[in-house]
């Protein structure tokens, strides 16, 4: 009885067959899938948006979810900031030789179930198998196909002056479950990652307002990277209040003892909404009906001073720059 | 979180502005030394919530900062030998030396494993008997005796593996071969809360006594800088010149002597050097002798070429407070924090980053 | 230079701890702070508790701050 991944899985014999319809196919069931064929064949009318990602995250399985669910979820959500309903998505795995089958199909059934939250199917995959060493035990990459309804227009270059800026909830979460992990950082929390499927959320706040201006999903990076690519996309300043931000103590106290800044902690379950000051209001009572965005909250507001800027107004009342985050966030002991 | 989250206060914070505010009438430089504080004044906006009588100016107090190629150079020949694993403080993965950086060196092969505290190092060497360890010892007082207690555990457990790379320095040194320089005139200092917390406010008199110069030993939260702020500010409208703790909660005049014991034990003074002021006699601390056997400088050949510093770079300048980022050529140009060229730049603590990260790059 | 936290004492096992901050918790080591008690605030610095907090100065500091809020109102 074979219990690991082997490098005759990935190279397209018998063994490679079996491995894609008893561990996968029959998982993940779909009519297109259950096809086989070597692309999924489907017709789609409208705008189109398309996205792909590839996940590496170490390691693999971490309070909240796996790299499973993160793949569906980051897809999805990266469909949804442009205002797509997600559709389908391609699922390819590069797997590490010695991966055990357990853990390979508790990613899979992760799979399963975050597709039928978010509604969308996998239609098709690939999968290899590397030598050991050559990867972190599951590499992930994904495709994604989604649906733009009519008269909707989001970009990240359409922000404009006097705009509000919504944030769907509380930061940090993901990144900090992960590192609580790590060999040579690892602490005990409760905290687990945030990741989610916000496709259903986006089209409930889609319905409050048409006229949302953008969407982001601040994965790694954190919030203020993704402001900053927001401010400069649409040549604007986003002015945001520290107050404002929901972040849990628990992620607060590991930032403190780590020696990170919240604002560039990874999230796999947030959405930053770029509003008319109009529709501000409807827009977060919507948001926090959805089980995703109970602690939303206005955290600013977008203006013309500083183009390409995001200014922070400190607890004490002053301002200072939030920059994007430069290389990786690094524990530090000063 | 207790005892942190009272301590940002903004109604509190606002108090104390106007106080300060109110009672500052003479022009006053204040140096922050520590690191730690210099991104307290920078992520809380602190120099605009100022008066325009008072200027803080940046010192070397960013242990990662004042490492000097030379050192990183040694570092980084370390991680290339075989068999060994470097185990380090995220500080020191991005600092560039004269040719390369742990990062570059990590890509290249090296074994970089960044850890939070030495006993996860301790842990590694345990789980990797057939390798070497090394743990690059960087702090000041605050760390060092952590280092220490890392070595006696290891000489405790029976862990044979388990070496340090000591480039710890200590501060009263430094702060009197900077007031030597007389390159930077200063009405008062802002001490460091946690080194203060091991050595305690004695090893500060002779700033107070000596040179004239007030100094109140300080919290890392923003209400203890601006506390600390308000304390010397009292201090330079009476004329006087003292040495107070302001972080009382954190800190006992007498240090805390067991770390100190520790300390002593494994460590001696020495020479240390520091960027941009070369050598400081007594300024670093070496394993001693009896502990030679964890000491990577006598475990393992280094080999190094001549050290090399960047030109234009000026970070030396800059941590002596004599030139602000703003005055470097490089800054935000050749030289950011995806392609530093000084470690001010690197290190998150490193004026530099500061500037250019909280500043729009041309200061708080 | 030092990040240092406040963190609670919640047990003690020989010469280390478990504390708790914020609500998440680690293992650290009370080599330097072998007088530090379970119901302590400790001083966490890469692992170590560098000194035993003092609750009563932190409340009177806090009183100091206090009081410095209303006087300059003044």
């Amino acid at each position: 009885m074979v219990d690991k991944i082997l490098l005759a899985h990935g190279s397209g014999g018998k063994l490679a067959h079996d491995l894609v319809e008893k561990s996968f196919v029959k998982a993940l069931a779909n009519p297109l899938l259950d096809k086989l064929d070597d692309s999924a064949v489907f017709d789609v009318s409208g705008k189109l948006a398309f996205t792909t990602d590839s996940y590496v995250v170490s390691p693999i399985f971490f309070p909240g979810g796996d790299i499973g669910k993160l793949a569906v979820c980051g897809t999805v959500n990266d469909l949804a900031t442009s205002g797509a309903k997600p559709l389908y998505l391609s699922l390819s795995f590069i797997i590490e030789e010695g991966l055990s089958f357990r853990e390979l199909e508790k990613i899979v059934a992760s799979v399963r179930e975050a597709c039928g939250e978010a509604r969308v199917k996998i239609v098709t995959g690939d999968t290899k198998v590397v030598t050991r060493g050559s990867a972190d035990k599951l590499f992930i990459n994904t495709a994604g196909v989604g649906v733009i309804p009519e008269g909707i227009d989001i970009s990240g270059s359409n922000a404009k002056p006097r705009d509000k800026v919504i944030l769907n909830g509380a930061i940090g979460d993901h990144g900090i479950a992960v590192v609580s992990k790590r060999e040579g950082l690892s602490f005990a929390t409760k905290l687990k990652s945030d990741c989610a499927p916000l496709g259903g959320l986006v089209a409930d706040m889609l319905k409050a307002s048409p006229s949302i201006h953008a969407l982001r999903d601040p994965t790694r990076g954190g919030l203020a990277s993704s402001l900053n690519e927001l401010a400069q996309q649409s040549s604007v300043s986003i002015r945001i209040e520290e107050k404002k931000i929901p972040v849990r103590e628990e992620v607060l106290a590991a930032c403190e003892m780590l020696g990170f800044d919240p604002l560039y902690v990874a999230n796999e379950g947030k959405m930053i909404a770029i509003v008319p000051p109009e529709d501000a209001d409807k827009v977060l009572k919507t948001i926090r009906q959805n089980k995703y965005g109970r602690d939303a909250a206005i955290i600013g507001e977008v203006t013309g001073e500083k183009v390409g800027r995001v200014v922070m107004k400190t607890v004490l009342g002053s301002h200072r720059i939030v920059d994007m985050l430069t290389g990786d966030l690094l524990p530090r002991i000063c | 979180m207790k005892y942190i989250t009272e301590f940002r206060s903004s109604e509190l914070g606002e108090g104390l502005i106007s106080r300060i505010q109110q009672c500052s009438q003479k022009p006053a430089r204040f140096m922050e030394f520590c690191g730690g504080h210099t991104v307290t004044i920078f992520r809380y906006g602190i120099r605009q919530l100022l008066p325009p009588t008072i200027e803080m100016v940046s010192g070397p107090g960013c242990p990662i900062c004042v490492t000097a190629n030379a050192d990183l150079d040694k570092a980084i020949a370390l991680s290339q030998i075989p068999g060994v694993i470097i185990t380090t403080f995220g500080d020191m993965l991005k600092v560039p030396g004269s040719r390369s950086s742990l990062e570059k060196a990590k890509a290249e092969g090296a074994e970089v494993q960044t850890v939070y505290s030495t006993m996860d190092a301790l842990d590694i060497a345990e789980a990797n008997r057939d390798r070497s360890v090394v743990f690059l010892g960087i702090g000041f007082e605050t760390t060092a005796p952590t280092i220490a207690a890392s070595i006696l555990q290891a000489e405790e457990r029976g862990i044979k593996n388990y070496h340090v790379l000591s480039l710890h320095k200590v501060c009263p040194p430094v702060i009197k071969a900077l007031l030597d320089s007389g390159e930077v005139e200063l009405q008062g200092l802002v001490c460091p809360g946690h080194v203060s917390a091991i050595i305690g406010s004695h090893p500060w008199e002779f700033i107070a006594q000596e040179y004239g110069i007030p100094c109140v030993i300080s919290g890392f939260e923003p209400l203890d800088v601006l506390q600390c702020v308000e304390m010397l500010t009292e201090q330079v409208e009476k004329g006087e010149s003292r040495v107070e703790i302001a972080y009382k909660r954190g800190v006992r005049p007498e240090g805390n002597i067991m770390a100190l014991k520790l300390m002593e034990r494994v460590f001696e003074p020495s020479p240390a050097l520091w960027r941009g002021m070369g050598e400081i006699a007594g300024s670093g601390l070496k394993i001693r002798s009896e502990y030679q056997r964890f000491d990577a400088e006598a475990d393992f050949d280094i080999k190094t070429e001549p050290a090399v510093e960047h030109k234009g770079c000026i970070c030396g300048d800059i941590l002596r407070g004599v030139k602000t980022p703003a005055d470097c050529k490089l800054f935000g140009k050749a030289c950011t924090p995806e392609n530093p060229v000084g470690p001010c730049m690197v290190s998150t603590e490193g004026s530099c980053s500061a500037y250019y990260l909280y500043g729009d790059g041309h200061g708080g | 230079m030092c990040l240092a936290i406040p963190a609670l004492i919640t047990s003690i096992n020989d010469k280390e701890a478990e504390v708790e901050i914020g609500g998440i918790s680690r293992r650290i080591s009370l080599w330097l702070t072998p007088e530090a008690r379970v119901g302590d605030y400790v001083l966490v610095h890469t692992g170590y508790a560098i000194n035993v907090l003092d609750q009563e100065q932190a409340e009177e500091t806090l009183g100091i701050l206090r009081e410095i809020a209303e006087g300059v109102g003044d």
